[in-house]
C-alpha cells in the first residue's frame, strides 16, 4: 500500500517535475541563446504563458473527463469554432445591437448553449447506437466543421465589442481574466472528479464497464453529461479566446483536439480510461506551452516545437509503459 | 419465416451495406442531375479522389491489423514537399525515389514503436503527426515549394497525364489497389494481418510474428503515402507545407465507411475503395445539385454514422445499443 501511494505520487509529480526542468532548461540556456534580454523567468512572461494556455487547457481539463471514462472527443476543435462564430455573429443581431451591453452575456449564453448541443449530440449518439466514440466524434468533427463553413462561408466572423474586450484583457490580482477561468474550470472540475460521486463513477466506467454496469451505475446517462460538459468546455474555451481578438476565421480550432489529446496524455492519464487527474492535466498544458515559449524564446524556430512535442509524446508514452512494467514485475516477486 | 427473412436481409446488409448504400446514392443522384453520370463528371471524381484513395489503400492494412494512422496527412505533406525539394536538386529520377526512400525510413519508425515496442498506435501517430509537420517545415524552412521550370520535366506524367486515354491518378490508384487486394486476400502476409488485427494474442500462439506484420502494415501506409505525395506533387509542381493537413481524419472516415473495424481483422480492400469513392461522389453529387460545397461535411458525418450503426446493429442484432 505504502509503495503503490509512492509510485502514484511519482506519476503524479513526474509533470510538475518536468515543469521544473523546463524552466531551469530555458531560463541557463535563455542566457546565452536568447535574442531578447529579458529573463525567461519574468513575472509577466509567466502571467502571459498561463493566459495563452487557457484556450487549448479549457478543452484538455474537459478531455481529462472524457478520457478517464475511456472515451475520446475529437470534435472540440469544430465545436470550439463554431462556437465562437455563434458568439460574434449573434452580437451584431438587430435585437441584439439594441440591448447594448446587455448582449453579452446572451451572446455568451448562446454560444455556450451552441457548446452544450453540440455535445449533447455526441453523447446521445454514443449512447444510443453503441458506436465508439472515435467514430461517432472523428464523424461530428467533420460534420460541425461543414456546419462553421455553411454559417458564413470563407468569411471571418468578426465583431469587435470594447466592453467585452477590456473584460477579456483585464487583470484581476495580477492574472488575466483567461488565466482566472483556466484556473476556475480546474478547480470545479477537481472537485467534480473528487468529490462527487459523478467524478467516482467515471473512473468506475472507464477502469471496468461491465463491472460498472453491475454495481448498478448508469453508464449511458453519465457518458451524456460528460459530453454535454465538454462541449460546454469547448465554448467556454472559444468565448474567452474569441471575447478578446474578435474575429473567426472558419478554420480556427483546427487540430485543437489532438494538442488537448497531447496535454491530457502528457499528464499520465490513461487512454484506455480509468486513470488520470485533472491537477495532471494542468500541468501538461503548463508545459507545452512552456515548451511552445521556451524554444521561442532561445531562438529555434516555430516548426522546432512540432517536432520537438511530437517526441516527447512519444517519450512519455515509452517510459510510462516502462515504469508500469517494474511495478508488475515487482507485484511478481 | 418472416423472422428468417428479416435475419437474412439484416445480414445480407451487414455484408453488403456499403455496396447497397452506394448503389442507392448512385441511382438518386443520377435521377436528381443528369450531369452526373457523364462519363466525363465521373472520371473527374475518381481523379479527384485517387490522392485520398491510395492512402485510405494504405491506412486499410494498418486498420485491419489492429492499429491507427493519423499521420498520413502529414507524412503525405513531408513527402510532395521532398520530392518538388529534389527534384530541382537531383533531377526526377533521382528525387522519386529518395522521397519514397525517406518515407519508408518514417513509416519503420512508426512501425518500429508501435510492432516492436508495442506502444499505443494512436498516441504515437499522434505524436508523429506533429513531428512530421516539424519535420517538413524545417527540411522547407517554412517556404512553400515550387518546381523552377515546370515545362521541361517529364515530372508531370504521375499527376496530369494520360495512360491510354485514362488520367494517370486512375491509373495508379487502380494498380495499387489489384495489388494490395491481392496480396492481402491472396497471400500469406494477408492472412496474417487479419489474424494479428482479430485476435493478437490467439496470433501470437500460433506462432504468427506480430510484431513484424504490424511493422510490415506501417511500411504499406507509408509506401501508399509516398505514392499519394508523388500523384499530389506531380499534379500541382508546387505545394505547401500544409498539403496533406487534415486528411488522415477523411482517410480514417473513408476508411471506416467501406467497413473495416477499428477493433481490426475486418474490411477489405475492394469495401475501402467503394468508401473512398462514396466520399467522393457525395462531395460532386451534392454540388451538381446545387448545395453549398461545405454541406457534404455535414452529408459525411451523418452517413459515416449510419454505416457504422447499421453494421454494429445487424451485427448484435438490435438497433439500439444495450447501454443503460
Amino acid at each position: 500500500m505504502k509503495k503503490d501511494s509512492r509510485a502514484n505520487l511519482i506519476k503524479q509529480g513526474a509533470i510538475w517535475a518536468f515543469i521544473v526542468v523546463e524552466l531551469a532548461f530555458f531560463s541557463i540556456a535563455g542566457e546565452f541563446l536568447s535574442v531578447t534580454d529579458t529573463a525567461f523567468m519574468d513575472f509577466d512572461n509567466m502571467l502571459l504563458l498561463l493566459k495563452q494556455s487557457a484556450p487549448i487547457g479549457i478543452i484538455a481539463l474537459g478531455m481529462t473527463i472524457i478520457m478517464i471514462n475511456g472515451n475520446i472527443d475529437l470534435s472540440v476543435g469544430a465545436t470550439f469554432a463554431l462556437a465562437a462564430v455563434v458568439l460574434l455573429d449573434s452580437m451584431s443581431w438587430p435585437f441584439m445591437q439594441a440591448l447594448g451591453d446587455w448582449a453579452i452575456p446572451l451572446a455568451w449564453g448562446f454560444a455556450l448553449l451552441t457548446g452544450v448541443v453540440l455535445g449533447a449530440i455526441n453523447g446521445l449518439i454514443v449512447w444510443k447506437t453503441g458506436v465508439d466514440a472515435f467514430i461517432v466524434t472523428l464523424g461530428s468533427m467533420l460534420g460541425y466543421r461543414g456546419l462553421v463553413f455553411m454559417y458564413n462561408g470563407e468569411q471571418p466572423t468578426s465583431h469587435l465589442n470594447w466592453t467585452l474586450v477590456d473584460f477579456a484583457e483585464a487583470q484581476f490580482l495580477g492574472l488575466h481574466t483567461a488565466t482566472w477561468f483556466l484556473l476556475g474550470t480546474a478547480l470545479i472540475l477537481w472537485l467534480v472528479m473528487t468529490r462527487t460521486v459523478h467524478g467516482r463513477n467515471a473512473y468506475a466506467i472507464g477502469n471496468n464497464r461491465e463491472a460498472a454496469v453491475n454495481a448498478g451505475i448508469r453508464v449511458g446517462p453519465h457518458f451524456l453529461i460528460n459530453f454535454m460538459l465538454i462541449g460546454f468546455l469547448a465554448a467556454l474555451s472559444a468565448v474567452v479566446f474569441y471575447s478578446e481578438s474578435g474575429s473567426v476565421n472558419p478554420n480556427d480550432g483546427m487540430l485543437y483536439e489532438l494538442w488537448a489529446i497531447t496535454a491530457v496524455v502528457l499528464g499520465g492519464t490513461k487512454l484506455a480510461g480509468g486513470y488520470g487527474s485533472i491537477v495532471s492535466t494542468l500541468g501538461g498544458v503548463i508545459a507545452i506551452q512552456l515548451l511552445r515559449k521556451g524554444l521561442g524564446h532561445i531562438g529555434a524556430d516555430t516548426e522546432t516545437v512540432n517536432l520537438v512535442i511530437g517526441l516527447i509524446l512519444i517519450s512519455v508514452l515509452f517510459l510510462d509503459r516502462q515504469l508500469n512494467r517494474k511495478g508488475r514485475e515487482d507485484l511478481k516477486t | 419465416m418472416a423472422e428468417l427473412t428479416k435475419q437474412g436481409l439484416g445480414r445480407f446488409f451487414a455484408r453488403q451495406g456499403i455496396l447497397v448504400a452506394f448503389v442507392v446514392f448512385m441511382i438518386v443522384f443520377a435521377l436528381a442531375t443528369p450531369r452526373f453520370i457523364d462519363i466525363d463528371n465521373i472520371a473527374g471524381v475518381v481523379r479527384s479522389s485517387a490522392i485520398l484513395g491510395v492512402m485510405a489503400l494504405g491506412v486499410t492494412f494498418v486498420v485491419i491489423g489492429g492499429n491507427l494512422d493519423l499521420s498520413v496527412g502529414s507524412m503525405m505533406s513531408f513527402s510532395t514537399i521532398v520530392v518538388l525539394d529534389l527534384h530541382d536538386k537531383l533531377g526526377p529520377a533521382l528525387a522519386i525515389p529518395a522521397m519514397f526512400g525517406l518515407t519508408l525510413c518514417l513509416g519503420a519508425f512508426i512501425g518500429f514503436l508501435v510492432g516492436y515496442l508495442k506502444l499505443n498506435s494512436l498516441i504515437v501517430t499522434l505524436g508523429m503527426l506533429s513531428a512530421i509537420h516539424g519535420l517538413t517545415l524545417t527540411w522547407s524552412g517554412g517556404k512553400n515549394m515550387d518546381i523552377a521550370d515546370k515545362d521541361a520535366t517529364w515530372f508531370g506524367v504521375f499527376g496530369q497525364g494520360y495512360v491510354a486515354g485514362v488520367p494517370s491518378p486512375i491509373v495508379i490508384f487502380a494498380l495499387l489497389a489489384l495489388v494490395l487486394g491481392v496480396i492481402l486476400s491472396r497471400t500469406p502476409f494477408g492472412r496474417k494481418v487479419y489474424a494479428v488485427g482479430g485476435n493478437g494474442t490467439a496470433a501470437t500462439f500460433s506462432g504468427i510474428p506480430r510484431a513484424r506484420v504490424v511493422f510490415m502494415t506501417y511500411l504499406v501506409s507509408a509506401f501508399c503515402v509516398a505514392t499519394a505525395g508523388l500523384i499530389q506533387a506531380s499534379r500541382s509542381m508546387g505545394s505547401q507545407n500544409t498539403v496533406g493537413q487534415g486528411l488522415e481524419l477523411e482517410v480514417l472516415a473513408a476508411v471506416i465507411l467501406g467497413g473495416a473495424s477499428l477493433l481490426g481483422g475486418a474490411g477489405t480492400v475492394f469495401k475501402t475503395v467503394i468508401g473512398v469513392l462514396i466520399l467522393g461522389f457525395i462531395q460532386n453529387g451534392l454540388l451538381l445539385m446545387g448545395l453549398a460545397f461545405y454541406a457534404q461535411y455535414v452529408v459525411t458525418w451523418v452517413i459515416i454514422i449510419l454505416a457504422v450503426w447499421l453494421d454494429i446493429a445487424a451485427k448484435r442484432g438490435r438497433l439500439w445499443s444495450p447501454i443503460a
